[in-house]
Parts: structure tokens; C-alpha cells; sequence
């Protein structure tokens, strides 16, 4: 093997906000054809990092060395020049225009200054074979998935020519065989010599793509790394520190399963053009794991029992009554809650305090004549910032500029403080790192011992099997089957997505 | 894409450092309207040194300031219910039609002479009210975008109150009524105080209960605010209501004020006003955190500006334009990015002017 290249190096970067010094002397080497995965905790400053390597934010010290030469990028623009890519963890695209008015935005090819429609549409539909994703370029991209959407974006990334290509988070909202395609891409791209940046939670996918490892926590680089000379469990220990690492073992452990009467019966629901004919149990205390791939019916059950899609045929029973469900306050009232998988958009109310965040659901079920006070209402978010370690120095900083493990703990908090009866957790580790993911796992199943019953979908099986009592399987809209007991394992679960 | 990613964030910056509670910026975002206002009240005193004086005969006080205050107070109450409107990421172009609809009913009550006061007043409230609700529903029933659905009623609502005055200007003697426009209490004019008990009134039910936080949540993320069970369609049909209510008192005083119902002329372009006023006042089209206090101080920038300009002795003509330079001048004291540019041509004002 030749020595590779080194591309873009940057070397003790430091970059202080008011009262936080979110990157400490950080040295990041990045070779021409390597997968470079950058790993830590959220708020280790891997997102900080990103944005001061490709001139979205300013650095407080330290030099960037751009093959070899110092440089300075003043805006996202100059690194994208360069030919600095970034592909961030939520999509970026505009859904009104077409697949390949996306894909050429701000450099269309052009004649006599005016934009060729044909030529951009036919190399757009070159450049997504690659991906192989045959699809209609001149659609509007709202008509596609979130996981095509994201190969869309990251091909947009890939057509500017890149020399150095990051990808934030890129396999989130990706199921394993979109992972695959995604690696495959990659994998060419690594042979024509680009450098990659891979951010993601997953480590299973670090070692099966990645080249080099650099370890960020708490803003410091903890180390880089051969991927073949580090052992998992070195990588976890390097990520966390020792005395997490605990916490994920305990995660291992499986929940009993207790025998209750039933809380949430569905009988037979349908939603007109999203499920068919669906039948579940919940009983009281239990915790039950929805598994599926995207667009399998997870988040759809999700959505009609807590409401928000409105059911076409079938029933559903909570507590021995039937409940007609209109509007997700009609949920609320019967004592069910959600946590929804889009946080951003379906979860937190940005711009508001995270007081406010947490008050607003009991706030609503109060009615807005009597007013909690002031008072109450910080007593309430002290309290829970506490009980969560939510990190965060006063309960009045807004919540969008906390880290998506935060977001989600916070709204955790506005559920347990009306204590329903039901709580319906839509995917909600993730895009979330492994020191909170290990947290809300914990939380997830103390809310199952004080007998709270939870409807869980996850994408990530070995979760569900850590603390479900139970997991139904979901495939093309329809229940495939139930699993419980020892029959529990992530490979049966496989082996029922798979095959029915 | 990528290109818009700084470009959001200076915005969220923005919006954050105008209005995230608790910190020290909190107070900030009043700094730039009140040092307008009080500026451009300063500019009057150069123009006129009788400019702050105040006299006090028959009962109430007279002078400039009482003027500008008196009249300030159909735009003030308009730019109050515009206020909520706005925090929900909708507008209301309709308020200068309703106003007139209001005046008219009224006027047209008012010449049956056996009418009580306060069933003539109810009624324009009701009316008000009612053509609230219709924006409402097709804003949060219909989801029709407010621009249009308001334009839709300012555009027929005008043309319903020339049906209700035939085509007249309809002219009434009720010096009972009259006075709401033009009588005085305590020294100050009775518009003025009846958008002081608005205000308050407003304040009371915004502040005091969660009505407030409910619209503005609504405002930042409506679909989030839904799914934790608030009603958003109900929150949203409140402000259009809201703002009916509003704009039938503003129009009930203009109408009190010239004893007369003008459908062509009564609230024409106020609308405008009130919008403006919200935007000095520092709030966001797309909705969010609102302040009817700095709505209000927006509303008295525009009317001091009226004043100065007319005392500064300038052709009328200039009267628009200047106007609208003025207003440019403080939306750009307000933004972050524009202070920053120019703390970094003028040196000196890093040391003093940099708040």
C-alpha cells in the first residue's frame, strides 16, 4: 500500500463560544482516498468542527492546510470552491423544485447563459444511476422519501467534484440496503481519491467502511486511529470514558415481560392509503417495539393511535373504552402521548425556552385560562433538567440550540410531566449519540417498571430487543408478525422483515 | 444549499438576540424602537422648542405630544390585534375595511334615535368580531394563505360598507357617541384612553393566562404545537377575531371623531400602518414572540414621524418618502448584522454605541 496523501490537515483548532470553549487544540488529518469516520458523543464538537472546516463558522485559532497550503476559508461557499463538500444530517434540499433542478442548484449547465433543461436533466439521471436510483428527475423531490432525498443530497455533494466530502449523519434515516448503496458509492469514490468525512452513530458501519478513526469528546481529540488496529470496545471506551461504558452493558440486559391486563387494543385499523388492517395488543406496563424498514407502517400506527391521521376502518380501544380520535388533544385527553420520529419539525417549538418546551403540553391539558405560574413552571423544568441530566446551563436558553440528545430529553420531560398512561415513542434514539442513547434507554425502561406502557418503533433492533416485552413486525403497511419470549432476537426480527 | 446554511443562522441569531428571554439581550430588543422614538422627539424639539409644552383648558390638556397620542389611537389599537396576528406567522390586510364596515353599521344605528348607546357600540364590537371569525375560518379552517383571505375582505369589505351608506357619506348628531371620538376624561382625550384600557385589558389576558405563550408557540412550529395538544385551528381563529374586535373600536372612534361614516375613506391604508408598526416593534412575518408594548411604540414612531415632518415645514410632498427612509433607518438600527457593519466603519462606535 502507498503512503496516501495527505488532503485538507487541520491542525490545534480551537473555537470558543460565550462560556464554552466547544473545540480545544483539535489536529484532523484527512488522506485522498480514505474514509475518514469522525466519532464522539453529541456535543463532543464533531458539528463544530465540521462547520469551521468548511467556513460556515470562524475559528478561534489554530491553521487549515489545504494540500499543503495554509488557507482560510471565509464561507461554506470559498470551501465548497475549493472543492470542500458537506451533505449535512438533515436535508438541505428544496422540496418544491425537481430532483435535478436540486441536484444542479447554482451551477447549471448553461448556454449563452441560459439553462439547458435537457442536458441538466439527462446528467442528473447519470448521476443518480451511479446511485442506483432510477427515478423521475423532473419530479418535485417532496414526492420522494427522506432516504432518497438523502441519497439526492449526498449525490449533489458527489456532482460538484469534490476533493474532500463530508457527510453528517448521512444513514440515519437510511435502511440497510440504502446503507449498502450508499457504501458503494463511497467505495467509488474512495477509489477516485476523494476524502470522505463520515459522521455517524453507527458503529457496526465504522468498521465496515471506514479507513481512519478520530475520536472527539468534550471538544478535545481524544486520538486517531487505524480502523483495523482498534478493537470495538477500545473505540467505545475512547468515545465515553470508563464509566459510561457501564451504562451500555446494563443496556444489554432484557426486561422482564409481566402478563397485565390490556390498556391499548387496535382492532383491525386501517388509515386510508397508509396502513391495512392492522391488530395490536399493549398491555398495562408492557413495553411493545414496532420494527420495520422505512415506510413499513411504524410511524403510520404511531400517527393513528395518537391521532394525527385520522382511521378509515377498524377501532381503537384504550382503558376497555373506544376512542374516536380526531385531532392528537383527543389522544392527549385520554391519557397517550408521542414522542414524534421528526423532532425538529414535529417535536420541539424552537424559538421558546426549554421551560416552555417542557410546560406546554401540561399547559394545554390545563387550558389556557389557568395559567401555571411562573414559579411552577421553573420548579418543573429544574426538576427535570436534574432528573434528565439535560445539559444546559439555565432553563431559559432556547431549545434549538441544544444537541438533538437534549431536544429529546426535553420533550421526554413535557410527557412525564402529565404522566400518561400510554407513551408512544416514534424512533426516539435517533440521530442521537451512545452516552444519551444509553441514557433514554435507561429512562425508557424505569417508565416501563413504574408501569407506563410505551409503544417503541426503532430502527435499531438491537434496542428494541433490550427492553420490549415485545415486538410486532411491520412490512408494506401490514403486521407480519409478533415476536416474544426467546423468540425475541434481532435475527428473527431480521428474518421477519425479510421474509414474512 | 449549502450557501443558505450561514444565511439561516445569522437570521436565527437574529431572531434569538431580539428575543430570548431571560438574557441580557431581553431588554435589548427595546433599546432600538425607544431610541428612535425618542430621537425623532428630540428632532421635534429642535424644529419647534414649544414642542414638549403642554396646556391645560376646558378640562384636558393640549400640545403636541396629546396630539401625536390622540392620533395615534386607531393605528395603535389595529397594530395590537395585528400583533397576535403576525406572532402566528399570518397577517390581516382586512382591519382598514373593517374599520370602515364598523363606522358604518354605527352610523346607520345611530340615526335610528331611540337606540341606546351601548347596543349601537355592541353591535360595531359584534361586527367586528364577525368579520374576524371569517378570516379566521379561511385562514385556519380552509387553509387559505392569510394574504389572500384578508385580501379577499378588504377588498369586499369596503365595497359593503358603500352598501350599507347607499353610496353616502352617512352623517349622525349623538354627542354620546361623538364623544368616544372626540371627548376627554382625566385630562386626556378618550382614544387615548381607551387604547390604554386595550392595552391593559389585552395585556391581562395574553400575560396573565396562557394565551400568549399558546399563540406564540403556534407561531414558532404549528404542527409541533398541535401534537402536544394545543388547538392551533381555534388559537388562530382567536387572532383574527381578536383582531376584528380591534379594528371595529378603531373604527368606531375615527367615525365618533368626524360624526360621519366615510366607506370610501375611513381606515383607508391603516392596514399598512399597523403592519409597519408590528415590523418596527421588532417582530418576525414568520411569527413567534410578540410584544404589544413595542407594537405600540412602533405605532407612536410613525405618528411622531408624521408630526415632525409636517412641523419641519417640508412640502407635503416629500411626506411619504421621507417616511419611508425613516422607517428604513430603524428596521436597520434593529438588525445585528447592519449594526455590526457599521460598528466596523466607524471605529468609534465600538467604545459607546455597540449595545
Amino acid at each position: 500500500m502507498t503512503t496516501p496523501s495527505l488532503v485538507l490537515e487541520l491542525k490545534q483548532v480551537c473555537k470558543h463560544f460565550p462560556g464554552v470553549k466547544a473545540l480545544q487544540n483539535v489536529d484532523l488529518r484527512l488522506f485522498a482516498g480514505e474514509v475518514h469516520a469522525l466519532l464522539g458523543e453529541n456535543g463532543a464538537g464533531k458539528s463544530t468542527l465540521i462547520k469551521v472546516m468548511t467556513g460556515a463558522l470562524a475559528k478561534s485559532s489554530g491553521d487549515i492546510y489545504f494540500n499543503g497550503q495554509q488557507c482560510h476559508f471565509a464561507s461554506p461557499a470559498a470551501a465548497q470552491r475549493a472543492g470542500i463538500s458537506t451533505v449535512y444530517q438533515e436535508v438541505n434540499l428544496l422540496p418544491n423544485l425537481s430532483v435535478a433542478q436540486n441536484l444542479f442548484l447554482g451551477h447549471e449547465p448553461r448556454r449563452f447563459g441560459l439553462i439547458q433543461h435537457k442536458k441538466m436533466q439527462q446528467q442528473a439521471q447519470q448521476l443518480l444511476l451511479r446511485f442506483k436510483l432510477n427515478i423521475d428527475v423532473t419530479a418535485p423531490l417532496a414526492q420522494y422519501s427522506v432516504a432518497v432525498q438523502q441519497l439526492i443530497a449526498i449525490a449533489r455533494g458527489v456532482a460538484m467534484s469534490a476533493k474532500v466530502l463530508v457527510l453528517d449523519e448521512p444513514t440515519a434515516s437510511l435502511d440497510s440496503s440504502e446503507v449498502q448503496m450508499l457504501f458503494d458509492v463511497m467505495r467509488q469514490l474512495r477509489e477516485q481519491g476523494v476524502a470522505i468525512v463520515f459522521i455517524t452513530h453507527f458503529l457496526e458501519q465504522v468498521y465496515q467502511i471506514s479507513d481512519r478513526i478520530t475520536v472527539l469528546r468534550n471538544g478535545s481529540k481524544v486520538g486517531e486511529y487505524l480502523t483495523a488496529d482498534l478493537p470495538r470496545s477500545q473505540l467505545i471506551e475512547a468515545m465515553l470514558g470508563k464509566e459510561l461504558q457501564q451504562l451500555t452493558q446494563q443496556q444489554a440486559a432484557t426486561a422482564v415481560a409481566k402478563q397485565a391486563e390490556p390498556l391499548l387494543v387496535l382492532q383491525q385499523i386501517s388509515v386510508k392509503g397508509s396502513l391495512s388492517d392492522i391488530s395490536l395488543t399493549v398491555a398495562k406496563g408492557q413495553a411493545v417495539g414496532l420494527a420495520g424498514l422505512l415506510g413499513s407502517g411504524r410511524t403510520e400506527v404511531c400517527r393513528a393511535v395518537y391521532g394525527v391521521d385520522v382511521l378509515s376502518g377498524g377501532e381503537i380501544q384504550f382503558g376497555g373504552k373506544t376512542l374516536t380520535l380526531q385531532q392528537p388533544a383527543d389522544a392527549i385527553k385520554a391519557g397517550i402521548a408521542l414522542c414524534p420520529e421528526e423532532r425538529k419539525t414535529e417535536g420541539i417549538i424552537g424559538p421558546l425556552s426549554i421551560r416552555e418546551n417542557i410546560m406546554l403540553a401540561l399547559q394545554a391539558r390545563r387550558g389556557w385560562w389557568r395559567y401555571l405560574p411562573v414559579k411552577q413552571q421553573q420548579q418543573l423544568a429544574a426538576f427535570y433538567i436534574d432528573k434528565l441530566q439535560i445539559a444546559t446551563p439555565d432553563a431559559d436558553k432556547p431549545i434549538e440550540q441544544l444537541s438533538g440528545g437534549n431536544q429529546q430529553k426535553v420533550i421526554l420531560a413535557r410527557w412525564l410531566a402529565i404522566n400518561p398512561q400510554l407513551l408512544i415513542l416514534d424512533e426516539p434514539t435517533r440521530g442521537i449519540d451512545i452516552g444519551a442513547h444509553a441514557e433514554i434507554v435507561l429512562l425508557i425502561k424505569s417508565l416501563c417498571q413504574q408501569g407506563m406502557s410505551l409503544l417503541v418503533t426503532s430502527s435499531e433492533l438491537e434496542e428494541l430487543v433490550a427492553f420490549a416485552g415485545k415486538v410486532v413486525v411491520l412490512r408494506d403497511r401490514q403486521k407480519v408478525t409478533e415476536l416474544s419470549g426467546d423468540n425475541m432476537t434481532a435475527q428473527h426480527i431480521m428474518q421477519a422483515i425479510a421474509e414474512g | 444549499m449549502k450557501q443558505t446554511q450561514p444565511c439561516a443562522d445569522t437570521l436565527q441569531q437574529a431572531r434569538l438576540a431580539r428575543y430570548s428571554p431571560g438574557s441580557t439581550k431581553a431588554s435589548a430588543r427595546y433599546l432600538w424602537p425607544l431610541a428612535a422614538l425618542i430621537l425623532l422627539l428630540a428632532v421635534n424639539l429642535l424644529l419647534d422648542a414649544s414642542f414638549f409644552q403642554l396646556s391645560f383648558q376646558d378640562g384636558r390638556l393640549y400640545g403636541s405630544l396629546i396630539d401625536i397620542l390622540n392620533r395615534s389611537a386607531p393605528v395603535a389599537l389595529l397594530a395590537i390585534g395585528m400583533s397576535l396576528v403576525i406572532a402566528t406567522g399570518g397577517i390581516d390586510l382586512s382591519v382598514g375595511a373593517v374599520m370602515a364596515i364598523a363606522g358604518s353599521i354605527c352610523a346607520n344605528l345611530l340615526l335610528q334615535a331611540d337606540l341606546p348607546l351601548a347596543l349601537v357600540i355592541a353591535a360595531g364590537l359584534a361586527t367586528g368580531i364577525a368579520a374576524g371569525l371569517i378570516n379566521g375560518t379561511l385562514v385556519s379552517y380552509l387553509k387559505i394563505q392569510p394574504i389572500v383571505a384578508t385580501l379577499l375582505l378588504m377588498v369586499a369589505g369596503r365595497g359593503v360598507a358603500q352598501l350599507i351608506n347607499q353610496g353616502q357619506i352617512v352623517t349622525f348628531l349623538r354627542p354620546d357617541f361623538a364623544w368616544l371620538g372626540s371627548g376627554s376624561w382625566l385630562g386626556l382625550p378618550l382614544p387615548v384612553w381607551l387604547v390604554i384600557a386595550m392595552f391593559g385589558l389585552s395585556q391581562l389576558l395574553l400575560r396573565r393566562t396562557a394565551l400568549g405563550l399558546f399563540i406564540e408557540a403556534v407561531g414558532c412550529n404549528a404542527t409541533a404545537s398541535r401534537y402536544l395538544g394545543i388547538n392551533d385551528k381555534a388559537i388562530k381563529l382567536f387572532v383574527y377575531a381578536f383582531a376584528g374586535f380591534c379594528a371595529a373600536l378603531a373604527g368606531m372612534i375615527s367615525a365618533a371623531d368626524i360624526q360621519g361614516s366615510d366607506a370610501n375613506n375611513a381606515g383607508l391604508w391603516l392596514e399598512l400602518d399597523a403592519i409597519l408598526a408590528v415590523v418596527i416593534g421588532g417582530a418576525a412575518l414568520s411569527g413567534g414572540r410578540f410584544s404589544l408594548l413595542l407594537s405600540v411604540i412602533g405605532v407612536l414612531i410613525i405618528q411622531s414621524l408624521s408630526t415632525t415632518i409636517i412641523v419641519s415645514g417640508l412640502p407635503a410632498k416629500f411626506n411619504l418618502l421621507i417616511k419611508a427612509l425613516v422607517v428604513l433607518l430603524v428596521l436597520l438600527l434593529q438588525s445585528d448584522k447592519f449594526r455590526r457593519q457599521l460598528s466596523s466603519v466607524l471605529p468609534k462606535w465600538r467604545k459607546g454605541g455597540q449595545a
